[in-house]
């Protein structure tokens, strides 16, 4: 179960407060999973029910959808790198890594907007039809979770810098850790379940 | 404070390759594999889980002892809520129930269809 790790605990869970946000933050996924869950629920109801509205196969393309998973897969990546520095203690890799990951999120967040306005202008809209409406809000919540993933991490940044690795920045930044490898945990779904099947159906 | 002094982190590195290979093994099942649909939805739903399961154990550290049975506890729970909401949710709407308007309905009559489409 447990790998080759030395006996003491990594710098985030050695207060009992650090060990307690970390238990519940993982509560917080357990409650964002049931609401992607219900989300996944609507879109897989709705489906096919596009109306006058043009077909998901029509409109999805697999060039712009695997280039924004690459992104995100590789955003995840070196989030990983990041905390992976963090706990090495190193300052300097932290920021480097946690700076490419946001820049690798902000190009999938401005690819996302570039694809849901090329739809808005084939004539799918939120308000076009039931597929299109559960179609935009189950990839709208995860973009807004990815920009608002952004703007947390931009703040933890300015924090890192002023502060350097402590107790509560490196349990702040382990748990943005966290809901950033989630996210990408929910796009895997979103690409399969959403633009992988909408291409095969 | 350097608690893990490994220099490289394979297991994230190892993750990554492995998910790179994976999705686009799923891409190329959906687009350019011959398999029968449902087979095709099966095989990529299956890579897509084993993703997640990645994400979870080389990522997450989600066997990590810090905060006890916790990660695990909730993401199993989580998943199982996910699972019957969607699978609960198609069962009670979708399933034996004939739509008229719209392609690809999730009864048995339109999957057919679609076979027969995909076949041609």
């Amino acid at each position: 179960m447990s790998t080759e790790e030395s006996n003491a605990k990594p710098l985030e869970y050695q207060t009992e407060q650090g060990e307690m946000s970390i238990i519940g933050f993982w509560v917080f996924l357990a409650a964002e999973i049931a609401l992607f869950g219900t989300l996944f629920a609507t879109y897989a109801v709705l489906f096919g029910r596009t109306a006058d509205a043009p077909a998901p196969a029509e409109l999805f393309e697999p060039g712009t959808v695997l280039i924004m998973t690459f992104i995100l897969l590789t955003s995840s990546f070196t989030c990983g790198i990041a905390i992976h520095e963090m706990r090495r203690g190193s300052v300097k890799g932290v920021m480097t890594w946690l700076i490419i990951t946001l820049a690798l999120g902000l190009s999938f967040i401005s690819l996302e907007i570039y694809e849901f306005i090329h739809y808005a202008h084939e004539g799918a809209t939120l308000q076009s039809s039931a597929f299109w409406s559960a179609f935009f809000v189950l990839a709208g919540t995860h973009g807004v979770h990815v920009s608002l993933g952004i703007g947390w991490a931009i703040l933890l940044l300015i924090q890192t810098a002023q502060r350097g690795i402590t107790p509560i920045t490196s349990r702040k930044i382990f748990i943005f850790g966290l809901y950033w490898h989630f996210l990408d945990v929910v796009w895997i779904f979103i690409f399969t379940g959403v633009y992988l099947i909408g291409m095969v159906l | 404070m350097a608690n893990q002094s490994k220099k490289i982190p394979y297991q994230h590195i190892i993750g990554f390759i492995l998910s790179i290979t994976l999705t686009l093994l799923a891409a190329w099942t959906a687009i350019r594999s011959n398999l029968p649909v449902m087979w095709i939805i099966i095989a990529i739903l299956a890579m897509a889980v084993i993703q997640a399961a990645i994400q979870l154990f080389m990522f997450m550290h989600i066997t990590e002892r810090g905060a006890g049975n916790a990660p695990w506890n909730m993401m199993f729970h989580g998943a199982v809520v996910a699972v019957i909401l969607v699978a609960g949710s198609l069962f009670t709407m979708s399933f034996g129930f004939s739509h008229d308007h719209g392609g690809g309905s999730h009864g048995q009559h339109q999957q057919e269809q679609h076979e027969q489409q995909h076949d041609n």
